[in-house]
């Protein structure tokens, strides 16, 4: 699904991706781990398409097509999603109408007419309650004065009603209390399918114990330096990242 | 011949219309007066620093326009909020139009300015109001002198008047250039509660300066929600002097939307006389082109206890000019005063300006005064994160403008004139609004 070949990208003249290949297929969760500082969140935002970096290198592959020089709009047309560690707070448009808008501009793309009130009520209906979103929050202004965690179960409802085919999860698990932890991450099992495939950017082990991923990559100084099953995130959680630079060395 | 002389010299054929013999022309032949001696307003005024009217002053305005042609109700029903029951006081060309109007005398008056001013059974109301809180500046002494016509509305104790009332002012375009003078005079009784609609609309491209001058009395106790639809044709000038005079416990709130014109100039002015009075003033300015608005407020805090808030945001793009002047005065015996000031400005374009100048004047102590001015471009994390979730950077842009503006709203308590303004914006910003208001 998703194939990242040699990426090279810097910001402002700093190099923060250095030769990053990754390989997704359907079907498979895969966990990013690492120090900070890394360059976990500038692969998360390169892939979604961001355009305050240089990508000066490689390529970005999804489904055989080239996506490096898509607007953002139309990677997630074309199916990627990324939740973000800051949801941005946008005053004046309520959830439902910012998702609607977002729904309905998705179907405009693949020259379909905007989704039916009462379908959409419908799935919204559906999708609210398998995060347990109370519906008064639905109508609230989207992200404005949202806890960390209501910003982070947004993220995952949205994610939820656009029904994505690659999804990017980064920091999902900040800010969240272990309740909020596992309604997200039992949100994100039940919207898995083998047709579809999550990446999981994380510092810490504790969602990957909700989330079971199928791999885990350790990115260290823009690279993937290590790849290896799910028992890698637990001796991570327990040694830390220093023996695997002392590896490198 | 300069406007000024012109208006100066057709005063003794203006005389030949009206009754001289009144009190009222007294007032008028002293307005004459001090307009001659001011004139028009310059740049070189601090108050008109960033407004010149020079271009528009240059045309030759027709000062008592021919009504030219008939108005039809469907060439102009899109100008009025006509989904609901209203009062309406309508003009066209500065002239009462009995056919597209709704007035009433049923237990209160909502009529016209050259009856109240003419009649002996609204002789009391006129000599207690009429002219009373108007500063008398160049441009309000301007339509001083030539008062004739305007909507006229008096609201006697413990009414509710249960329709809004909508005043609009109708141009045809008969003449290449005209040049009108409403005068609108609103009293509003103790405990009594009014909703006003103002519009001023062209319907020709020719040209046409308004100058408006509206006094609102809130007696105690009383409500007055006034709201102004400003969306008129590129050739339409405005200059709208408001002067609004509270007794305690009176809430008035003024919203002003500002989409349309070439030049347009708000005067708002609150004189908060007793305690516990609010005053809302707010604006939601999109412009383009050559647009200029300019919003010059001051609230005047005279008495102990009282609040004022407003809430003013600007969207100007291309080479649109905007002012914001927001003048507070607190007055050494106004303690506790509340004043709130908040003016947010989009800069579309790198060719638009926005001159905002905040200005408090406070002389009691123990009060609370804030203001925020902010001047900006569009959120761009915002805009990375709606075309994240697949709505078009275009698109997104438009949304957020939306939303922007769209919070100024909140308050409009009509809610056919809220969906109104919500999709004046929205196609004013090219927006798409696939969703419920």
């Amino acid at each position: 699904m998703l194939k990242i070949n040699n990426l090279h990208a810097s910001i402002d003249e700093k190099s923060i991706l250095k030769g990053l290949n990754l390989e997704v297929n359907a079907g498979e969760v895969h966990a990013i781990m690492g120090p900070n500082g890394a360059g976990k969140s500038t692969f998360a935002n390169i892939v979604a398409g961001k355009e305050d970096y240089d990508v000066s290198n490689g390529t970005i592959e999804l489904n055989g097509e080239d996506i490096s020089e898509l607007a953002p709009e139309e990677r997630a047309h074309n199916g990627v999603f990324l939740s973000f560690q800051y949801p941005v707070e946008i005053p004046g448009v309520s959830v439902t109408n910012f998702i609607k808008t977002a729904i309905n501009e998705s179907r405009k793309a693949r020259g379909l007419e905007d989704m039916p009130a009462k379908d959409m009520l419908k799935k919204i209906r559906e999708k609210s309650e398998l995060l347990e979103i109370d519906r008064k929050f639905l109508s609230r202004s989207l992200n404005e004065g949202f806890s960390g965690g209501e910003k982070k179960r947004n993220e995952i409802f949205q994610m939820a009603m656009l029904e994505p085919k690659l999804a990017i999860l980064d920091e999902t698990d900040s800010g969240l209390d272990i309740d909020a932890l596992r309604i997200v991450a039992n949100g994100v099992n039940k919207l898995k399918s083998k047709d579809n495939a999550v990446i999981v950017i994380t510092h810490y082990q504790r969602l990957l114990d909700y989330i079971v991923p199928d791999f885990v990559h350790v990115l260290h100084d823009g690279k993937i330096v290590k790849t290896g099953d799910a028992s890698l995130a637990l001796e991570l959680e327990a040694k830390g990242y220093d023996w695997i630079k002392k590896e490198l060395v | 011949m300069e406007l000024k002389d012109k208006l100066l010299s057709s005063y003794v054929a203006f005389e030949d219309h009206i009754d001289t013999n009144t009190e009222i022309h007294e007032i008028r032949s002293k307005a004459l007066e001090n307009f001659d001696k001011l004139g028009f307003p310059t740049k070189k005024l601090e108050a008109w620093k960033y407004t010149s009217l020079n271009t528009i002053l240059k045309n030759d305005y027709s000062i008592f326009p021919d009504r030219g042609r008939t108005v039809e109700l469907a060439d102009v029903k899109q100008y009025f909020i006509h989904d609901i029951d209203t009062y309406k006081v309508v003009f066209i060309d500065g002239k009462y139009s009995s056919f597209l109007s709704e007035t009433t005398h049923d237990n209160f008056d909502v009529c016209l300015m050259s009856s109240a001013l003419s009649k002996a059974k609204y002789k009391p109301v006129i000599q207690k109001y009429f002219n009373k809180v108007a500063k008398q500046d160049n441009l309000t002494s301007l339509n001083t002198a030539f008062v004739s016509e305007g909507a006229y509305i008096h609201i006697p104790k413990n009414i509710e008047v249960q329709k809004p009332i909508q005043i609009i002012n109708f141009t045809t375009g008969s003449e290449p250039a005209t040049m009108t003078q409403p005068r609108n005079l609103i009293v509003v009784e103790e405990n009594s509660h009014v909703q006003i609609i103002e519009r001023h609309q062209s319907l020709t491209v020719n040209e046409v300066l308004s100058n408006v001058v509206t006094e609102v009395f809130a007696a105690q106790s009383a409500t007055v929600d006034y709201y102004k639809i400003q969306n008129d044709h590129s050739n339409a000038s405005l200059v709208d002097n408001t002067y609004v005079n509270q007794k305690s416990n009176s809430v008035v709130a003024v919203h002003t939307f500002s989409f349309g014109g070439n030049i347009t100039r708000n005067n708002l002015n609150f004189f908060q006389n007793g305690e516990h009075i609010d005053s809302i003033l707010k604006g939601v300015t999109i412009i383009e082109g050559k647009q200029h608005v300019d919003h010059h407020t001051l609230v005047h805090h005279i008495e102990p206890n009282c609040e004022s808030h407003q809430d003013y945001k600007g969207i100007y793009d291309e080479r649109s000019t905007g002012v914001f002047n927001g003048k507070v005065v607190v007055e050494k015996e106004a303690q506790k005063t509340n004043a709130y000031q908040q003016n947010n400005n989009v800069l579309v374009s790198d060719k638009a300006t926005i001159n905002a100048k905040p200005q408090l004047e406070i002389f009691a102590d123990d009060v609370k005064c804030s203001h925020g001015c902010t001047i900006g471009q569009l959120d761009d994390d915002a805009l990375f994160y709606m075309q994240q979730r697949g709505i078009p950077k275009k698109e997104g842009r438009g949304l957020l403008m939306f939303a922007f503006a769209n919070t100024v709203l909140e308050s409009v308590k009509i809610p056919e004139v809220k969906s109104r303004i919500t999709k004046l914006i929205a196609d004013k910003l090219n927006v798409n609004i696939g969703f419920d208001l």
